[in-house]
């Protein structure tokens, strides 16, 4: 246990892919930089937002965190522990302290496994406690997050999307972790359930004390969430900091135009906004 | 007041399923007025999509089936013709875009040969001079260096510049009446703002009308005139957009505004969001009384618990389907500007 340091560390973070060519003798010809010189901490019991639009890297850098995509370069220390040095036994062990929910409940779920089966899938491959513990912990957990533990021999398919993300919450929990990294958790989920989900976390997050690394696209989801925020753009960050500093007084411009872009719940300042893109257009147009 | 351009009626689309059979849409009326956009705004399941695709007649059938109502366009009720003559419609006449351009453009297919096919189905023109109104539409739509394009495969598109051509597309036939089903929802917000630029500035420029089909009260706040909000396969509300989010009256609409997490504002880091518990019936048998009563915080032993109240105008312009409405709620009983 480290004390008040953070509880992650990130720093020069950097995931090539190789972009290959060929059909029988593939070779590389050239790199993508999916993560670019990144870098940031997260202390205990907080949560930073990684927000940006599609292949600005933010999910890759949530994978290489957790070193299941492993990172070209740089360093990921957790706890003191620096993961990207580790392998085998040793990062198992730390891999049950941080824990990933996936955005779509319905892809990530076993449809074969019952919703008992699924939570309790961790334990049993870490082999905590006897097969009766384990299921009493199953209970527990699913009861702690809103889902009624009488339904734990039904299947995954059989629940709502809001339903079975609370699955996948239960089961991320199942060994206790300090740090989630959660990858766009309510993307696939109405607005309705979508509150109620984030309710949840906040009230998890409150209760154990959790890490979170929050990914998202969507700007209000991560600001409700978060107490920093990064914006990443084209394997990058380019703004970090306090979530009021960064959406309040954003200094990089993409970070501008990201907030101008999202449409809010107010016909008057939409038409506002899009008659002065159009007069923005019109003087393009002109010179 | 001119006829509208489409008036739906009293519409009821159900499914047959094993399961019994579910109302997708029960007793949906509206207008669409020439040159306006209406939004339809409701969560998944609300009928939002049932309903446009029963309008040009892509409903799957048998399993789907319009069992009740009307849909006026053009002195036709579309609903009795055949479906030879829906295909002359679709098209030519109402077009549709949906959500995600790349599996509704054919990959094997250019850009080019899938423009210039649409142009040739609906008028008789050669060759050359389909390929000629390409260029044009797809100049109109902002597409860079539009005659290259012509030659190039959808997969050689990003997702905004896809779905730009769906929109030269649907444009090629000139149509009165667009219907966009989550238009922008696969795209990234800064291309959003684009593509929906795009449609207020062709709606415009050609007086064509549109229902925008959407989750996002963004959305609609930004791209339509008048909204209606669906739920359980009903209307719940309909409004001009201003006076909806001014004035929001059927529970529903305002739970499903608290419920948006805020862009700005102090201690929302803190703040619990306000969820709206339970979710909503199964359609397959839906309950007789108020849909919406299970969930709504105003519903006690009254009224709506026993009967299904009816889509009413409570103030010039504004309907709404609840015993509960904003403006008639004990203790806020102030007059509300019309």
């Amino acid at each position: 246990m480290n004390g008040g340091g953070p509880l992650l560390q990130v720093r020069n973070l950097v995931k090539l892919f190789a972009v290959k060519r060929g059909l029988i003798i593939e070779r590389t010809v050239d790199h993508v930089k999916a993560v670019d010189d990144v870098s940031f901490d997260i202390h205990r019991g907080k949560t930073l937002g990684l927000v940006g639009e599609s292949g600005s890297g933010k999910s890759t850098t949530g994978y290489c965190v957790l070193q299941v995509l492993r990172p070209t370069s740089g360093s990921v220390v957790f706890d003191d522990r620096e993961l990207t040095e580790l392998s085998g036994q040793e990062l198992r062990r730390m891999r049950r302290r941080m824990q990933l929910v996936f955005q779509d409940p319905h892809s990530s779920l076993d449809p074969r496994m019952t919703v008992g089966d699924i939570v309790e899938e961790p334990l049993a491959i870490h082999r905590v406690g006897s097969r009766g513990e384990r299921r009493a912990r199953v209970r527990e957990l699913l009861e702690t997050v809103g889902f009624d533990p009488s339904f734990t021999n039904r299947y995954p398919h059989e629940f709502s999307g809001g339903q079975r993300q609370r699955i996948g919450i239960a089961r991320a929990l199942a060994l206790s972790p300090d740090l989630l990294v959660l990858d766009e958790p309510v993307s696939a989920l109405d607005v309705s359930i979508q509150a109620q989900i984030l309710n949840l976390l906040k009230d998890l997050q409150g209760e154990f004390g959790l890490t979170y690394l929050f990914i998202a696209h969507d700007l209000a989801v991560v600001r409700t969430m978060s107490d920093r925020i990064a914006v990443m753009n084209e394997g990058k960050i380019v703004e970090i900091g306090l979530a009021e500093d960064v959406y309040g007084s954003p200094k990089d411009t993409y970070t501008q135009e990201l907030l101008h872009a999202v449409p809010v719940p107010d016909p008057r300042v939409m038409r506002e906004r899009k008659a002065e893109r159009r007069r923005l257009r019109a003087a393009a147009l002109e010179t | 007041m001119a006829e509208p351009l489409l008036s739906v009626r009293d519409l009821g689309t159900h499914f047959f399923t094993r399961d019994g059979v579910v109302r997708a849409v029960d007793g949906v009326s509206f207008d669409v007025e020439k040159g306006r956009v209406l939004g339809i705004v409701g969560e998944s399941g609300s009928g939002k999509t049932v309903t446009a695709l029963s309008i040009i007649g892509l409903i799957q059938k048998p399993a789907a089936r319009i069992v009740s109502g009307e849909i006026m366009f053009g002195g036709r009720d579309l609903t009795t013709l055949s479906e030879r003559e829906l295909e002359d419609v679709r098209g030519s006449q109402i077009a549709m875009i949906f959500q995600d351009p790349m599996t509704s453009l054919n990959p094997t297919l250019t850009i080019g040969s899938q423009i210039t096919e649409t142009i040739r189905r609906h008028f008789d023109v050669s060759k050359e001079a389909a390929r000629k109104r390409a260029v044009e539409l797809l100049d109109e739509v902002h597409i860079p260096n539009a005659a290259a394009r012509l030659d190039d495969y959808p997969h050689r598109l990003s997702g905004g510049m896809r779905q730009r051509v769906m929109i030269a597309i649907a444009l090629s036939c000139e149509p009165d009446l667009m219907i966009a089903d989550e238009p922008t929802t696969a795209l990234d917000v800064t291309v959003q703002a684009q593509v929906l630029d795009l449609l207020d500035e062709l709606g415009e420029s050609h007086e064509t009308a549109m229902i925008l089909i959407t989750h996002d009260m963004g959305v609609v706040a930004e791209a339509s005139d008048d909204v209606i909000v669906m739920y359980a396969g009903q209307v719940v509300e309909q409004a001009s957009t201003l006076d909806l989010f001014d004035h929001p009256e059927h529970p529903y609409t305002e739970a499903l505004l608290g419920a948006l997490p805020q862009l700005e504002g102090n201690g929302v880091r803190q703040r619990r969001l306000t969820a709206i518990p339970g979710r909503p019936p199964d359609l397959v048998d839906p309950p007789e009384n108020c849909r919406f009563a299970p969930r709504c915080k105003y519903a006690g032993d009254d009224a709506c618990t026993r009967h299904m109240p009816e889509l009413r105008e409570i103030r010039p312009g504004h309907f709404v389907r609840s015993e509960h409405p904003a403006s008639e709620r004990s203790g806020r009983k102030e007059a509300v500007p019309a």
